[in-house]
């Protein structure tokens, strides 16, 4: 509700500035004009989004896959931990920007490289939650299920599992986040469709208020997956109430 | 017998022995966390069947000896020998996501040989809980039961995990006093219908002496066995009974 309010003053501020300043539409276009641009090129804009849209779903998908076997992984064997952990740190510190390229050499102009950017991104958000929460189990929990003889696979199963799920929500909406400025930067690298290539294009054509119409589609695009998923965990997970001072629909 | 070096889930589990008789026998033992010594010299035998109320002042070994029991911990000297032992934690340590009925029903589910799918770990689980007077709360999560029921869940669970020897550490210590009466009663009767020998630690006197057949008295840490008060009363027994109010004196003086 705050957040609409601050938006739409935002808005109001941008629309005055750029009108009573009389600033060239090519330069910024006007909030007006970016509506506008969201109508007319109502074809364009779906038919790019739908494309951005699925590279985002598979590639959230995948890294939801392996982040969370990989935490798993990483959990129960400490050998695996010591080894694995600090390369999953120095697998942040690759240069999107200069593997993006590669991989559109490699793979070509399809969906691969994007999936694979968005994936490499992602994932990281979704293991760090995911295995810090998986190792912070209360302890009467554990002795509780040691005295009734549980395994180590009953242990997860049943308790570290389920009460990781809220972490493995937080990651996952952090990764919603970082999943579509990656896509993007995935599509400039080398692509025939999508919001970046529609953006990367729009921008030397002087349709600048046309790039900022597909920005604001993959926000909303991405604000739509977010509540998604807080809608989700508030279904899923009903006993682990979202923090009262957390975002919510 | 199943006894400890034997559990149920053919794990080897720290343990000085088996007992063929059921008994529960406790020789020398100690145990310290490093600088902070726990326990000292603890020696106890407890003939199957038979509730043994263990008392004594604050930090002064109480879970450390049930843990010592059931297995989760090994003693640094002297031996424990028991049947198989199942611990029911301070604070019910119910999961929150699992309803009433599915964390009865737990105890089930997990362990060794011969678990339960979750529909037949269910089915065994409901008569227990209606027995507690849980009917109608099967799916309710814990955190919208109230204290005493949350304790009834605990318990049930602890009962189904199917153990000869229950150790149940201070159950009702964070309960008021009239719900605390309420599920003196319940324990009573869940025993009196399905016996087990039963270690009762409890910060309450008077709770010892209504429920246990035998008062062991533990000194300030390390703790150390510094009276054991047989409680040869007849069930039902009431607060106000001469011979409770007499023994409740006389533990009473002992614990100062
Ligand atoms: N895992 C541990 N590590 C270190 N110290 C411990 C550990 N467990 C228990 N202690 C110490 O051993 C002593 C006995 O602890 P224990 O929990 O057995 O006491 P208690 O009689 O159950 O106390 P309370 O009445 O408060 O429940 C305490 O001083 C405690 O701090
Ligand atoms: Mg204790």
């Amino acid at each position: 509700m705050l957040a609409a309010l601050l938006l739409l003053a935002g808005l109001g501020a941008w629309q005055l500035y750029t009108v009573a300043g009389s600033v060239d539409t090519f330069i910024l276009p006007a909030p007006s004009d970016v509506i506008a641009s969201l109508w007319d090129d109502r074809a364009l804009l779906w038919s790019n989004f739908t494309v951005t849209a699925r590279e985002m779903g598979v590639g959230l998908a995948v890294s939801l896959a392996l982040g969370v076997a990989l935490a798993v992984a990483l959990h129960e064997s400490r050998t695996t931990r010591r080894a694995v952990y600090p390369l999953l740190i120095a697998s942040q510190t690759i240069p999107v920007v200069l593997v993006a390229p590669l991989l559109v050499t490699w793979f070509g102009y399809g969906i691969t490289p994007k999936v694979a950017i968005v994936a490499l991104v992602c994932f990281f958000p979704i293991v760090v939650p995911t295995l810090s929460a998986l190792g912070a189990v209360d302890p009467g929990q554990r002795k509780l299920m040691s005295t009734l003889g549980a395994s180590r696979w009953q242990l997860l199963r049943h308790v570290e599992a389920p009460s990781a799920l809220p972490a493995l929500f937080v990651g996952a909406r952090l990764s919603v986040a970082v999943g579509a400025i990656a896509a993007v930067l995935a599509e400039t690298a080398g692509s025939e469709s999508g919001l970046g290539h529609l953006m990367l294009q729009s921008i030397p054509q002087l349709e600048t208020a046309r790039a900022f119409a597909a920005v604001a589609v993959l926000s909303l695009f991405s604000l739509a997956l977010y509540l998604g998923l807080t809608l989700a965990q508030r279904r899923l997970l009903p006993w682990a109430p979202l923090r009262p001072e957390g975002p919510t629909p | 017998m199943t006894t400890r070096t034997q559990a149920r889930d053919g794990r080897p589990r720290p343990a000085s022995g088996r007992t063929d008789d059921g008994a529960l026998r406790l020789a020398g033992v100690g145990r310290s966390f490093g600088a902070v010594e726990a326990l000292r010299d603890v020696s106890l035998e407890v003939p199957a069947g038979e509730v043994v109320a263990v008392v004594g002042p604050s930090g002064c070994g109480k879970s450390t000896l049930l843990e010592l029991v059931c297995g989760l911990q090994r003693p640094d000297a002297g031996t424990v020998q028991a049947p198989r032992a199942v611990l029911m934690p301070q604070g019910d340590q119910l999961l929150p996501w699992l309803g009433a009925l599915d964390n009865a029903a737990l105890a089930l589910r997990v362990g060794g040989d011969g678990r339960m799918t979750r529909q037949a770990a269910r089915e065994r689980a409901r008569p227990v809980l209606a027995a507690l007077g849980l009917d109608g709360f099967a799916a309710v999560r814990p955190a919208q039961l109230s204290g005493g029921m949350r304790q009834r869940v605990a318990f049930a669970r602890t009962l189904l995990a199917g153990a000869p020897v229950l150790c149940l550490d201070e159950p009702f210590g964070a309960l008021d006093a009239i719900t605390r009466a309420d599920a003196q009663a319940w324990l009573q009767d869940a025993l009196e219908a399905e016996p087990r020998t039963v270690l009762l630690v409890t910060h309450d006197v008077e709770e010892a002496v209504l429920l246990a057949d035998r008062i062991v008295v533990l000194s300030p840490r390390p703790g150390r066995v510094v009276a054991d008060l047989p409680v040869a009363l007849p069930h039902p027994r009431a607060a106000t009974d001469p011979g409770v109010v007499a023994l409740r004196q006389q533990a009473l003086e002992r614990l100062r």
